[in-house]
């Protein structure tokens, strides 16, 4: 059996209307009028024991509500959910023992403590026996290169530098699921690397089920064999990223450099998208044309110095993915 | 008057941010009454309990403890929590960057910060203390009208020169904070003496004798007390000129010394590399 | 392993340190906070200076009701700070990671922040307390004096159901907190004074709705060896401070009706 399992899960918020102006807060205060926002409208999946997950969407599309409602803080309107066999809104305390939860714009360290202080406190919320926090301890500070930052106080610490600690915290007591919100977010690339090398080593060797929400792509690719896809309250996509690509586009693209700055290309199986100069991006479908034959004819008409072929980048799928179901924030397609 | 534009512009662009609260005014209302009506029962009790001794009649302390109440966010109280912030993450050092006088951007702050609340709470409380305290039959609480219109002219002016005053030694608690251990005490004792001295926990009047002529020669008695006993008719309308004299007296000396500690505590913040 | 009162040691050992980072800061607000609230006591002073009695009441007996206040006051924001604070934990979801936490919301909040700096309010109330145990006409008993440290530690939970109603209406509304503040602090202030100068309305509210009457006023009395004007029958002196744990009861219950709604609305 699966090791979360969500059906139908059904979550509306009621939002108060407010007139503008002086008048409408007075009246405000007598009658609010409510509209009623569908968070979650029906999401249904399941998530096996070890799986490393993806779980994208523009911002406000239910990716926290989601996330809220398995980590218990929440209670779903209707639906069925269970995370290792229990309902985690019914039974928070025992719930949240299992888990681990990261927020990346937030940290769960006390801000004026020693890094080490913080753990031990954490040993104590959780009831950690001695013997296993010192293990777990011991292996975070290994893995994540703890040492040098334990005695420093928090509010000292670079961003890259608590996040590793961060992490180090929501495993102290050793949870089966670790939820992961933006863990790289604002990270240097090095932090980035290392965090993200962390995570797949905890999902690889420690069979940590890990659920990430990021809005970084990169942290998708370099981590997720799966990836679902929510907007509006529903689950768009749900596959690895190859379906995701497959079920948006068969697009490619084929970048020349021309020899001449402004030569006119003019290709009937392919379409312009970008143009810089002597750089040109044209999109095509390969199932239309095979891409050789694309390059043959772009080659026996324009001086070309250079050319490659390319998928989409996955920023542009998953924008494309919003934009279809009128999602979100996602304006920005190329 | 082209020089004073952009103090204008910050003084009024934070006027309208701060006049966002109304909530927060709606529910400082409501502890204002609060407060207004414990303090009255208490005066009573104690004028009661001791008939013989009157510094002040009690329909004046009733109308001396409304007007406190309605106008409590005018006394320098608290400290401008953006100004605080730059202070302290020390991007005050930036502020030598712009085109405008430092003291003056801050008093023009000032002037918004103990405008916009006071307006927003100051009619509320003198429709419920002059029209419906009466209603509920609690009329001998109420806040009665000035005796005269000379009284009445008086406490607008006094009350003018007092929002003068306030700024001042707003700015003054403003600056304190660019000394951060001194300053987390300064503002502490600043907030106290406010209110202490400026009648708003117990009409000066009601202090004892000996300590009269100290309290209405500090400015505090300028924000509260003076203009207050102008309008309860306490003091005669003929002394108006004297009160603003010592009320602007005050504002002349707060504001020079406020600039001249606001200079050293600025070359502070430029040794210390900001 | 860490029992509920090991953890709020644990809790109250860690926010202790955090303050002591800041020693120097810690010092001086204290040393003002002293002086802020020693402010107020000049204000009852005065008026004692002036009018020399309240209803046959002297400044050493009235200093017992506000000793008696100051010191639970002082105590329960102490303690109580997590809850004071709660508004600004909602708006920033910094109470969802306490939701997160396999403990108990109110100990975790309890834990939170015991702000030493409080102190200086402790002080105050100690030194006017002691003022009135020895400038007054006190017949110190045995059984007066435990009933003025049960009538103070009830107090506390007074003060702390107050908190927790507060905290609670966080859930629903923000900012509109300030309307707490009048029987907070309103309360405190009501509390320095005999309950018989107050008008029947008013005690009423103080009495039956916000206990805070109950354990000052009334036990007050009973460790002063006054007679009782209101009508009060002799043990309430000795039951009444028993409505500050139930006051405090209640709120929890509250409590939990909000948790429900928080969990509900996710708001």
């Amino acid at each position: 059996m699966p090791q979360i399992v969500v059906e139908q899960l059904v979550k509306t918020y009621q939002v108060a209307e407010r007139a503008p102006g002086l008048w409408g807060a007075l009246r405000g205060l007598v009658r609010r009028k409510h509209r009623t926002v569908r968070a979650l409208d029906g999401i249904s999946f399941a998530i096996e024991r070890g799986e490393l997950v993806g779980y994208i969407g523009p911002n406000g599309a239910g990716k926290s509500t989601t996330v809220k409602a398995l980590s218990g803080i929440l209670v779903p309107d209707s639906g069925r959910c269970e995370v290792a066999g229990r309902v985690p809104w019914q039974q928070r305390i025992a719930h949240v023992a299992q888990i681990g939860v990261v927020f990346g714009q937030r940290t769960q360290l006390w801000w004026d403590l020693p890094v080490i202080e913080s753990f031990e406190l954490l040993r104590d919320i959780y009831r950690v026996p001695p013997d296993r926090y010192a293990r777990a301890r011991d292996q975070m500070i290994g893995l994540l290169d703890l040492a040098p930052l334990l005695d420093v106080p928090v509010r000292q610490l670079s961003l890259g530098q608590r996040m590793r600690c961060d992490l180090a915290a929501a495993l102290l007591h050793e949870p089966a699921i670790l939820f992961l919100d933006e863990p790289t977010i604002g990270l240097d690339a090095p932090s980035k690397l290392a965090v993200r090398d962390f995570i797949q080593r905890l999902n690889r060797d420690r069979g940590v089920t890990v659920i990430l929400t990021t809005h970084d792509m990169d942290d998708i690719e370099a981590l997720c064999t799966r990836v679902m896809v929510i907007a509006g309250g529903k689950i768009l996509s749900d596959g690895t990223l190859a379906a995701l690509r497959g079920q948006v586009t068969r697009e490619r693209w084929l970048t020349v450099d021309l020899a001449s700055a402004d030569a006119a290309i003019d290709e009937p199986d392919a379409t312009v998208i970008r143009r810089d100069g002597g750089r040109v991006c044209l999109a095509f479908d390969p199932q239309a044309v095979a891409p050789a034959e694309l390059i043959r004819r772009v080659t026996s008409r324009h001086a070309v110095r250079d050319l490659f072929v390319e998928n989409p980048p996955i920023e542009t799928i998953v924008a494309r993915l919003y934009a279809a179901h009128g999602g979100g924030e996602a304006g920005s397609e190329p | 008057m082209t020089g004073l534009r952009p103090y204008r512009a910050i003084a009024s662009a934070r006027f309208r941010m701060l006049l966002q609260y109304r909530g927060a005014a709606l529910a400082g209302l409501w502890t204002q009454v609060f407060f207004g009506l414990v303090l009255i029962m208490v005066y009573e009790a104690f004028y009661r309990s001791a008939p013989a001794v009157r510094p002040m009649a009690f329909a004046q302390i009733t109308t001396y403890v409304w007007l406190g109440q309605a106008l409590l966010a005018m006394l320098p109280w608290n400290v401008d929590t953006e100004i605080r912030e730059t202070v302290r993450s020390g991007a005050i050092a930036y502020e030598l960057a712009r085109p405008v006088d430092l003291y003056g951007a801050w008093y023009a702050r000032a002037v918004a910060q103990r405008t916009a609340p006071t307006l927003l709470r100051a009619a509320p409380m003198a429709v419920f203390a002059c029209a419906v305290l009466p209603v509920i039959g609690l009329g001998e609480w109420r806040l009665a009208p000035p005796p005269s219109w000379a009284a009445a002219a008086g406490f607008v002016a006094t009350v003018a020169c007092a929002l003068v005053l306030s700024c001042a030694l707003s700015v003054l608690v403003n600056i304190s904070l660019m000394w951060t251990v001194a300053g987390d005490g300064a503002v502490m004792l600043f907030t106290t003496a406010a209110s202490l001295l400026s009648g708003l926990v117990i009409p000066l009047p009601l202090m004892p004798e000996w300590a009269q002529v100290g309290l209405s020669w500090l400015p505090f008695a300028g924000l509260f007390d003076l203009p207050f006993r102008i309008y309860n008719g306490h003091i005669a309308a003929g002394d108006v000129a004297m009160v603003v004299v010592r009320q602007l007296g005050w504002t002349v000396a707060l504001i020079g010394s406020g600039r001249w500690l606001l200079g050293r505590g600025m070359r502070r913040v430029v040794v210390l590399g900001g | 392993m860490a029992g509920a009162f090991g953890l709020y040691r644990a809790y109250a050992a860690a926010s202790i340190r955090s303050q002591l980072s800041y020693r120097a800061s810690l010092v001086m607000t204290t040393i003002g906070i002293f002086l802020v609230t020693a402010s107020e006591f000049v204000a009852v002073w005065a008026l004692f200076d002036r009018f020399g009695q309240v209803r046959g009441w002297t400044l050493p007996e009235a200093a017992l009701l506000y000793g008696m206040s100051s010191v639970s006051w002082a105590v329960c924001d102490a303690i109580g700070r997590g809850f004071d604070v709660f508004g600004d934990m909602v708006k920033t979801g910094g109470f969802d990671r306490l939701l997160l936490r396999p403990r108990s919301t109110v100990l975790q909040l309890l834990g939170q922040d015991f702000t030493l700096r409080r102190f200086g309010r402790l002080a105050q109330g100690l030194l006017v307390l002691g003022y009135a145990a020895v400038a007054g006409t006190i017949d110190w008993t045995v059984g007066r004096a435990v009933l003025l440290a049960g009538a103070i530690a009830c107090g506390v939970c007074a003060f702390l159901g107050l908190l927790v109603l507060q905290a609670t209406s966080a859930f629903w509304t923000i900012d509109k907190l300030e309307v707490w503040n009048a029987f907070t602090y309103g309360g405190l202030t009501m509390s320095r004074y005999p309950l018989p100068l107050y008008r029947p309305w008013f005690r009423a509210v103080f009495i039956f709705v916000i206990p805070l009457a109950c354990v000052t006023y009334f036990p007050g009395v009973v460790i002063l060896g006054r007679a009782e004007p209101l009508g009060a029958p002799a043990i309430a002196g000795w039951l009444a401070p028993l409505a500050g744990p139930a006051f405090l009861a209640l709120g929890l219950q509250v409590w939990r009706i909000g948790i429900r709604h928080y969990r509900s609305t996710g708001s």
